[in-house]
């Protein structure tokens, strides 16, 4: 019975990295309802960036977190000139098969250079344990940093200035620009923070587990189902979606073959948007 | 439909795919031109949800690899004749398809499209694990089922044809819809489906018929394709990359249109395979095709045709 | 007098906010029914009811003896109703006569796509837009647009017509020209239930007023006494001596009747 709980405990520690990534997909969503198709990419970029540097510089893969959320942003504002910009205005659809574009050149990109190959990150961390089980270490101190740059982010958008800004544009574009907020550049910081808790939340799994060019796609849907579940442009519920969703898979993997969870989770997907157009916490603009 | 002139200029286009590998028994030829019918096909139908209900279907793909699986099981295992089992696959992944389109189409836009391709990894996900298809190795057919045909030689000339046949039909049922009551409820729904539905568009049974639609003939061009091949697996029959493609040549040609897409297919067609032979490129596939619908969506949302209607807008009169 | 439609303590809330509440009226056939209230007593909102687009917490909607309470609204374009928007909503990539016979085909009649192309027509042209037919909706002046969306909802032969301040932002030669065809409209056998902001004009076209306030019927009647009402007056209409203007228009305007 303990060895229920214990897997969804540590599914939930494991949630809140989940959650950190939905909560990039979410805001860039919540700010102006663009659906970033790279965001399975951004999280295995951020992964590769885990195994490059932390490999090529021989340093703790936990010293790669500052360089990856910066280098993120830049990527993410990168992201907004080139494919986001010229879609405001256009239909949703729009900037759907825009952004789908770029993830398939990065995708073609980088198996073209790595292929399909496994990457493995070895993070050697002693782990806390009680009665019979252990929960590893690289888990909790994972979901301890998910945790701290998920307040960070609660902070960054409800006590500054730019976080604001953001909240502004989320709920009003027209209204904020009128204001005197300007909007693009408030666009493209949103992007490129998203993109920055995309890449860090890829490094953080890539602590947890191994990975190919390819993982981003199941990434991808877990933040789909997380962001379904917490509410779309809403962040705080994205880490409670992960947490749920980690919560979730903790209770169902022991009993179920991993190539089914995705399944599952697809089903889930569907079902909740069915019961639940606007996701379960609906609250749209008002981040 | 006879009274137009855009009928008559399909016509051609498929005389020309009929004959052209005929002379001088061009057995290459047909192979290429086999394979820009499946990219129409594929295209042409797509269209219908893409171009014109507005739904994009990222898993498009999904029916071509049902219908493979489901004709080469027919023939292989049950022995049924060809024909039999084709219409028996149409029919079949059309049904499939309402199964799934009661569950996704009520979603609009995004998360319709986000579904698709749920869709295509729950089915393949399940193929996978289906013992009576063969799991993950697939199926390799037994040379005789091409006894029939008169032999595996003149066996891929019927298929040959069998496919310009499917790709004729998507591209005269892409037409045909274009200039039906049905075609302007769906031409409604893609503009905006609430007015749509407010003028009295009945959208829920509209979408649904457009979604079984454009399953029917690319189910039966995977079926062909694969039973060509003699072999189909999971990782083949249900390989997104294939569904990319067709979006990219709906998008390139001008999603709406039906030259468009026939152009399109053509288009794109030549340049993979210059892509392919090239060896400095044939790891970038998806990433030219990547590169050619960001700038499409980019630079020019309306394609080629919508290129040249707005520099020759009489021949939107002419041409569909 | 059998009514056409028929509003029976209909309730609509959103969240905390009761958009709605307990609203009944009748409308005859043939008649011009107006619709006034300040912003936000709940008028579109009411349309969106009758409508389909949202599902009455309590209460029934019976039009033409059917109940259609809740319907989807495809289907309550079927029954014989057509809608125009505040907001414009164009067909807008689609021509001036393609927007038309979609209203055409899809609406009360349900006509084949030959037939429903010279409602479309007719419809056109009783807008005055038939010098346009061709022309993509996105093109048109937002005067155009207007017609537009008036010339579909037409082309579907509706019974009844719910008409949501079709001469906002228009000139005053259009508001007049708008008003002309609002009236040959309704001679040719189609009910309106009119929703207007322009005092002048909705109460000269209508021959009953119903007034919201706060998602309540706060007022029904002949213009004239809804324009004395005090309780209106107060409400909304704010000026008494507006009022006692109005009534004098209205009386000069009936005589020509």
């Amino acid at each position: 019975m303990f060895g229920i709980i214990a897997s969804i405990i540590d599914g939930v520690l494991v949630g809140l990295v989940y959650g950190l990534a939905a909560m990039g997909l979410t805001l860039i969503w919540g700010v102006m309802d663009v659906i970033n198709l790279t965001h399975g990419t951004m999280i295995v970029a951020g992964m590769m960036a885990l195994y490059l540097i932390s490999g090529a510089l021989g340093i703790s893969p936990y010293f790669t977190l500052p360089p990856i959320l910066i280098g993120g942003f830049f990527v993410g504002v990168a992201l907004y000139w080139i494919a986001v910009h010229r879609m405001m205005g256009r239909p949703p659809l729009m900037s759907l098969l825009s952004t789908f574009s770029v993830n398939l050149i990065l995708v073609g990109l980088g198996t073209a250079v790595w292929g399909t190959a496994l990457f493995n990150v070895e993070v050697s961390l002693p782990g806390l344990t009680i009665d019979r089980y252990t929960f590893p270490g690289p888990h909790i101190l994972a979901a301890v940093l998910a945790a701290v740059i998920a307040s960070l982010l609660y902070f960054f958008l409800h006590y500054t200035r730019l976080g604001k800004a953001l909240r502004a544009v989320a709920n009003n574009r027209e209204a904020a620009e009128l204001v005197g907020i300007p909007t693009t550049r408030v666009l493209a910081i949103a992007v490129g923070c998203g993109v920055a808790l995309a890449g860090v939340s890829g490094m953080l799994i890539g602590t947890l587990f191994p990975f190919t060019i390819l993982s981003g796609d199941g990434y991808q849907l877990k933040s789909f189902v997380v962001t379904v579940l917490g509410g779309f442009g809403n962040p705080v519920g994205a880490l409670m979606g992960g947490v749920a969703l980690g919560l979730l898979e903790g209770a169902v993997t022991p009993f179920v073959p991993v190539s089914w969870t995705l399944v599952i989770e697809f089903v889930l997907f569907v079902l909740v948007l069915i019961a639940f157009p606007g996701g379960v916490f609906a609250r749209r603009g008002a981040l | 439909m006879l009274c137009r002139p855009f009928f008559w200029i399909i016509a051609p286009v498929v005389g020309a795919f009929v004959v052209s590998p005929l002379i001088g028994n061009d057995v290459q030829l047909r192979e290429s031109l086999a394979l820009a019918a499946v990219y129409i096909t594929l295209a042409s139908n797509l269209n219908l949800m893409l171009g014109y209900a507005g739904y994009i279907n990222f898993g498009s793909i999904v029916f071509f690899g049902l219908g493979g699986y489901i004709c080469i099981w027919l023939v292989d295992s049950n022995h049924w004749p060809l024909a039999a089992s084709l219409i028996a696959t149409g029919i079949g992944v059309s049904a499939l398809s309402l199964i799934f389109g009661f569950g996704i189409l009520r979603l609009r836009g995004p998360f319709f499209a986000l579904s698709t391709i749920g869709i295509v990894e729950g089915v393949q996900a399940f193929v996978e694990n289906f013992k009576p298809w063969g799991g993950s190795s697939g199926i390799y057919i037994s040379p005789e089922v091409f006894a029939p045909l008169g032999g595996p030689g003149p066996a891929l000339w019927v298929i040959y044809f069998l496919l310009v046949a499917v790709m004729a039909a998507s591209l005269y049922l892409s037409y045909g819809i274009k200039i039906s009551k049905f075609g302007l409820g769906l031409l409604a729904i893609g503009q905006n489906e609430d007015a749509a539905a407010i003028l009295g568009v009945p959208t829920p049974r509209y979408k649904a018929l457009c979604y079984s639609a454009s399953a029917f003939l690319p189910a039966i061009a995977g079926g062909l394709y694969f039973f060509k091949g003699a072999f189909i697996q999971p990782s083949d029959a249900f390989d997104l990359t294939l569904s990319t493609e067709a979006i990219v040549i709906c998008m390139l040609g001008g999603q709406g249109t039906v030259t468009g897409v026939a152009l399109g297919a053509y288009l794109y067609e030549e340049l993979r395979g210059y892509l392919l032979v090239s060896s400095t490129f044939s790891n970038f596939q998806l990433v030219i095709a990547g590169a050619l619908l960001l700038v499409i969506v980019l630079f020019f949302p309306s394609g080629l045709m919508g290129f040249i209607y707005s520099r020759f807008p009489r021949l939107q009169k002419v041409l569909e | 007098m059998t009514a056409l439609l028929e509003l029976d303590r209909v309730s609509k809330r959103f969240g905390g906010l009761l958009a709605v509440h307990n609203l009944s009226f009748a409308m005859r056939e043939g008649e011009i029914l107006g619709l006034i209230g300040p912003n936000g007593a709940g008028k579109s909102t009411l349309f969106n009811l009758i409508n389909g687009v949202f599902t009455p917490n309590s209460g029934r909607i019976v039009f033409n003896g059917a109940d259609i309470t809740g319907e989807r609204p495809f289907m309550v374009a079927r029954h014989g109703i057509a809608r125009t928007h505040q907001i414009v909503q164009p067909l807008t990539n689609m021509t001036v006569l393609d927007n038309c016979t979609v209203g055409a085909c899809f609406g009360r009649e349900n006509l084949p796509l030959h037939r429903a192309t010279e409602a479309a027509r007719a419809a056109a042209a009783l807008v005055g837009l038939d010098d346009r037919l061709h022309l993509a909706a996105l093109h048109l002046t937002i005067a155009g647009k207007k017609r537009l969306e008036l010339a579909r909802a037409l082309a579907a032969q509706p019974k009844l017509l719910l008409l949501d301040e079709v001469l906002a932002g228009l000139n005053p030669t259009e508001i007049e020209h708008m008003i002309a065809v609002i009236r040959r409209i309704r001679d040719s056998g189609v009910t309106i239930l009119i929703i207007e902001h322009l005092m002048q004009a909705i109460m000269s076209l209508s021959d009953r007023i119903v007034v919201l306030n706060y998602g309540e019927k706060l007022a029904e009647g002949a213009p004239a006494e809804v324009a004395r009402d005090p309780q209106v007056i107060e409400a909304y209409l704010g000026d008494p001596k507006l009022a006692a203007a109005l009534e004098g228009k209205d009386e000069g305007s009936a005589a020509h009747g």
